[in-house]
């Protein structure tokens, strides 16, 4: 990655940081309902491998996915205000934290239910390849969700059909509260099965961003050339708990320290002193970010809620919900 | 083409119509492509537009249904067979929690024009996981088009209608029906979804059926027929959307009100009819409404014991006679 793709990377991951907090902070505040699943400390997948993607690749995330929507092109804003329930939310407020969307991006969407998104993938990578476009389609999960079947059953059928779709698993060390490694047999949950079913399973350090954008840019050329999926396997961390409701405190304070000290955005700051980029340069890009999520929390705060009327619009194609003729 | 067409010829046929007329309808399920259907019912395709767009699967519900959303999502209109409707649970998430809900939790930005066709009920004697009527699993789920056509000639208009829709649509083909045989509809044939069918006129009773209670209530109006009963018979044709009104229209002629429904009594689509005649046709009422269901317990084996457990003939002759005497 060149140093101006990398300073960019780092402003992109100190937005979402700040965007998670500003959540983190709303919700303290009441402004926000129901649960968020924060990513910080996970920026540097979601960057690093939108750096690597076109933009009219497909996107499908989980319920902890703002920083895969932010990544993809959803606005702090937008995001915040459908957090806050607004009118002008991403979702018009029908989605919340957990179904973050952006069709219009590629970002495809945010699903709750564990592993249920990556036969989505599958299917849009086959639609791809269908209408002989080059698009790829990628799918992040957690580590939690390599032991749901739909993981296995994608994994064969993208392989048996060879279709350009990449499985990224973020491996934040935890399922809810349960370490991955108490419930799986493998070390490498998401790597160790690629070769079962005769696909790639990589890892990588899932808080280097320019670490995610190689290994993405690479095997997303591999599937483009019609070698099939991969499986990649980024060693990450979350710095909160699971959700809001949960304090983490069953982890080892020397784990969480020493995940602290391997944070993506201090590893970009270092990589872009080492590249000899000026501290003012880095300050800018932090000015900058705090400024565009100071606004856009002002302005997601001074959306309108949504007209109760809405909740009955957008089951179907005709706009509407109407089950009886 | 023949005078006459099977259901399962028609299934084919309809799904053929759509694939030529639209490159972006693509099929995918198990054993559909190179052996043409464990029930024959997609015979041809794969000849006709190659294993490209008529994909086998290999038995992996959740990536199928899930993959046919992805697709569907992205531009294609999927049509995925599931083999038999009792294995819909194994990808159930996908019909309630994914599917239907996706254009609204995305505030309308995603469509989802894909067909989940499966073939339906009991009969047969297939035992308890092969023989399920399973339309009221769907009908519980907001957001989900459930299709139930009875005849070769529906089944083909309302598959047009269902792969043009741009609604997830839940295709249930009966089992007890594929062998049976009607007309071949013209060209474009389209049977809007949501029209429900008044197949035999009459002036005493409103039989409400659907799918493989059709051709029963049928047979139970021609035996009541020489008792001098004249059975109206209403064929739903879908539960989503439902066609209320054809159904209040009849009672207006009929006053009289029997549902025959496959699944059990508990939670079957009879309910959701009875309950709107009770609240908005209250007044057209003669008599206590009847409903005609299965019974809740695991589909048996044996015929004699499916029979009791399932509709009959003779369950919906009673029941009429109960009501017309009142
Ligand atoms: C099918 C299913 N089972 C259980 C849950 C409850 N649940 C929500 S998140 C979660 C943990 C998932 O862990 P992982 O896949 O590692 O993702 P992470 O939260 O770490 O990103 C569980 C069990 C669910 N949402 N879906």
């Amino acid at each position: 990655m060149d140093v101006a793709a990398l300073l960019t990377c780092y402003e992109r991951m100190a937005v979402i940081r700040r965007t998670e907090k500003a959540a983190h902070d709303l919700f303290l505040q009441g402004l926000v309902k129901g649960t968020t699943h924060l990513a910080a400390g996970q920026e540097a997948i979601a960057v690093g491998a939108s750096a690597a993607l076109r933009p009219d690749d497909y996107v499908f995330a989980t319920y902890r996915g703002h920083h895969h929507a932010l990544a993809r092109g959803a606005t702090p804003e937008e995001c915040l205000a459908e957090l806050m329930s607004r009118a002008t939310g991403l979702c018009k407020a029908k989605g919340g934290s957990m179904h973050l969307t952006k069709a219009a991006t590629g970002m495809l969407g945010s699903y709750a239910i564990v592993g249920s998104h990556l036969p989505m993938a599958v299917g849009a990578a086959w639609s791809a390849r269908l209408r002989g476009t080059e698009q790829l389609a990628v799918a992040f999960f957690g580590d939690g969700a390599t032991n749901i079947g739909a993981f296995h059953e994608s994994l064969n059928l993208a392989a048996v059909w060879k279709l350009p779709v990449l499985f990224v698993c973020e491996n934040n060390q935890y399922m809810e509260y349960t370490p991955i490694a108490d419930v799986t047999a493998v070390a490498r949950p998401a790597a160790d099965r690629a070769p079962a079913h005769g696909i790639p399973g990589e890892v990588v350090d899932g808080n280097d961003v320019e670490a995610v954008e190689e290994a993405v840019a690479r095997l997303a050329r591999r599937a483009r050339a019609g070698d099939g999926p991969a499986v990649l396997e980024a060693e990450t961390y979350r710095h909160f708990g699971h959700s809001r409701s949960d304090p983490a405190a069953y982890r080892p304070a020397e784990e969480v320290e020493r995940w602290l000290k391997h944070d993506p955005l201090d590893l970009a700051r270092g990589r872009l002193a080492e590249l000899g980029v000026q501290a003012e340069a880095v300050a800018e890009a932090d000015e900058r970010a705090r400024a565009v999520v100071e606004r856009a929390v002002e302005a997601a705060k001074a959306g309108p809620p949504p007209d109760p009327r809405e909740a009955l619009t957008d089951v179907w194609a005709d706009g509407g919900a109407a089950w009886r003729t | 083409m023949a005078d006459v067409i099977t259901y399962r010829e028609a299934v084919a046929e309809g799904i053929a119509r759509e694939m030529r007329r639209d490159t972006s309808v693509v099929c995918l399920g198990e054993d559909i492509a190179a052996a043409e259907g464990v029930f024959k019912t997609t015979v041809g395709l794969r000849a006709e537009f190659g294993a490209e767009r008529v994909w086998d699967t290999p038995i992996s519900e959740q990536a199928i249904v899930g993959a046919a959303m992805g697709a569907a999502m992205t531009g294609m209109r999927p049509v995925a067979e599931i083999m038999f409707s009792d294995f819909l649970a194994c990808c159930w998430d996908y019909l309630a929690n994914e599917i239907p809900k996706v254009r609204y939790m995305t505030g309308g930005q995603v469509t989802v024009p894909l067909v989940v066709r499966t073939a339906n009920g009991g009969g047969l004697g297939f035992g308890a996981q092969h023989s399920q009527a399973t339309e009221n699993w769907a009908l519980t789920v907001p957001g989900l088009k459930i299709a139930a056509p009875a005849t070769p000639a529906d089944v083909i208009g309302m598959m047009a209608a269902a792969i043009r829709s741009d609604d997830p649509v839940v295709f249930f083909e009966h089992k007890a029906l594929l062998a049976t045989k009607g007309p071949p509809p013209p060209p474009d044939h389209v049977v809007e979804l949501g029209r429900a069918a008044v197949v035999r006129e009459g002036a005493d009773i409103t039989l409400v059926a659907l799918a493989a209670t059709v051709p029963l209530a049928l047979k139970a109006a021609d035996m009541l027929s020489g008792e001098g009963i004249e059975a109206e018979v209403v064929d739903l044709r879908c539960l989503v959307p439902l066609d209320a009104a054809t159904v209040l229209d009849s009672l207006r002629r009929t006053s009289r009100l029997l549902t025959v429904e496959e699944n059990p009594y508990q939670g079957g689509w009879g309910a959701t009819v009875v309950s709107i005649v009770a609240d908005e046709g209250f007044g057209l009422l003669d008599a206590p409404v009847r409903r005609v269901a299965g019974e809740c317990v695991p589909l048996p084996f044996a015929d004699a014991l499916e029979e009791q457990v399932i509709p009959t003939v003779d369950k919906v002759v009673t029941a009429v006679r109960g009501l017309a005497a009142y």
